[in-house]
C-alpha cells in the first residue's frame, strides 16, 4: 500500500511538472511569437497571422526552444536569417538609437518648457 | 526675437516632417527580406521525397559546381509558370536542381512532376514549412543558387523569368 502511495505521488509530481514547463514553454512562444513580423501579411505579429509562413515559423520556434535556445537566440537565429526588419522591437544600434533616444529628448524638450513657463508665471 | 528664432524653428521641423514623410510617400510598404542575409546554406535533415529516407544535405551537395535549390508546391501558379525555365535549366551540365516541395499534398505533388516534368535530381519533403524558414525563405517559389562550397550566391523571390535566366547563365560561366 505505502508503495503504491509513493508510485501514485511519484506519478501526481512528475505530471503537474510536465504541464507546468509545457504552460511555460506555451508562454514563451506566444511571448516571442508578438515580436516576430509576418512576412506574408506584414503589419501582423506571427502571434496574430494565420498564413502558412506565420505557422511553419510558430512550429520552428517551438523547435528551438525544445532544442534548448533561449529566447535571445532565437532572435538572433531569425535576424540572421531574415535580418532585423523581422523584429517588432529593433534594437539598439547606430541606425536605430535616433528612433530609441528622439522621445527621451522629447519629453525632457517639453519639460524643460513647461517648467520654465512656469517658472515665469510664479 | 526669441519669439522669431521659435517660429522659424518650428516651421523649419515641419518643413523636415513633410519631406520625410511626401518622400516616403512612394516607398514600397512591402518589405522583402534582404536576398544575401546568410552566405552560406544552412545543414539540416530533410525527408526524400519518394522514399521518405532522411538525408543530410550534405549528402547531397558534393558532386557539382553549381547547384539550384527550387522551393516549389504543386498549390502554387507561379511554380507553375516557371517551372519550363527549370526545365530548361536541368539540361545544363555543370548544374544540380535540388527540389525542395513546401507544404504540400504528396499526391498533388507527383501529378504535377509527371504532367509538367522533372527537373530534380533530388527533391525533399518539407511538409510543416520549417525546413524553408531554416533556408530564410518566405514562401514559393524561391530559387537559390549555390556552389560547391554550399555559399549562396544569389536567391530569387518569385518565379524564375527570362532575366533571371540570363542571371543565372551568367554566374555558372
Amino acid at each position: 500500500m505505502k508503495l503504491l502511495r509513493i508510485f501514485l505521488f511519484i506519478i501526481i509530481v512528475f505530471n503537474t511538472n510536465q504541464a507546468f514547463s509545457d504552460e511555460n514553454n506555451d508562454k514563451l512562444i506566444n511571448k516571442i511569437s508578438k515580436n516576430i513580423r509576418c512576412l506574408i501579411c506584414q503589419g501582423q505579429s506571427i502571434y496574430d497571422s494565420q498564413s502558412d509562413f506565420a505557422i511553419s515559423m510558430k512550429l520552428v520556434i517551438a523547435k528551438k526552444l525544445n532544442q534548448g535556445f533561449s529566447e535571445n537566440e532565437i532572435y538572433e537565429f531569425l535576424k540572421n536569417k531574415y535580418g532585423q526588419w523581422i523584429m517588432y522591437d529593433p534594437e539598439f544600434n547606430k541606425k536605430t538609437f535616433i528612433l530609441w533616444i528622439l522621445p527621451i529628448l522629447l519629453f525632457l524638450l517639453g519639460g524643460a518648457i513647461v517648467y520654465r513657463k512656469l517658472n515665469v508665471q510664479k | 526675437m526669441k519669439n522669431k528664432i521659435f517660429l522659424i524653428s518650428l516651421l523649419l521641423f515641419f518643413s523636415f516632417c513633410f519631406v520625410v514623410l511626401f518622400k516616403g510617400l512612394n516607398n514600397s510598404n512591402v518589405y522583402v527580406p534582404k536576398k544575401t542575409t546568410e552566405k552560406t546554406l544552412a545543414n539540416f535533415v530533410a525527408k526524400d521525397f519518394f522514399t521518405e529516407k532522411e538525408i543530410f544535405f550534405d549528402q547531397v551537395f558534393i558532386d557539382s559546381e553549381f547547384y539550384i535549390l527550387n522551393i516549389w508546391s504543386s498549390w502554387c501558379l507561379p511554380c507553375i509558370k516557371e517551372h519550363p525555365k527549370l526545365m530548361q535549366l536541368s539540361k545544363n551540365k555543370s548544374l544540380k536542381l535540388i527540389g525542395l516541395n513546401y507544404r504540400d499534398n504528396k499526391k498533388n505533388a507527383k501529378k504535377f512532376i509527371n504532367k509538367f516534368g522533372n527537373p530534380y535530381s533530388n527533391i525533399f519533403s518539407d511538409r510543416d514549412g520549417t525546413i524553408a524558414i531554416e533556408l530564410g525563405a518566405y514562401g514559393v517559389p524561391e530559387t537559390i543558387i549555390i556552389d560547391r562550397n554550399k555559399k549562396i550566391l544569389k536567391k530569387f523571390i518569385g518565379p524564375l523569368d527570362d532575366k533571371s535566366i540570363k542571371e543565372i547563365n551568367l554566374i555558372i560561366k
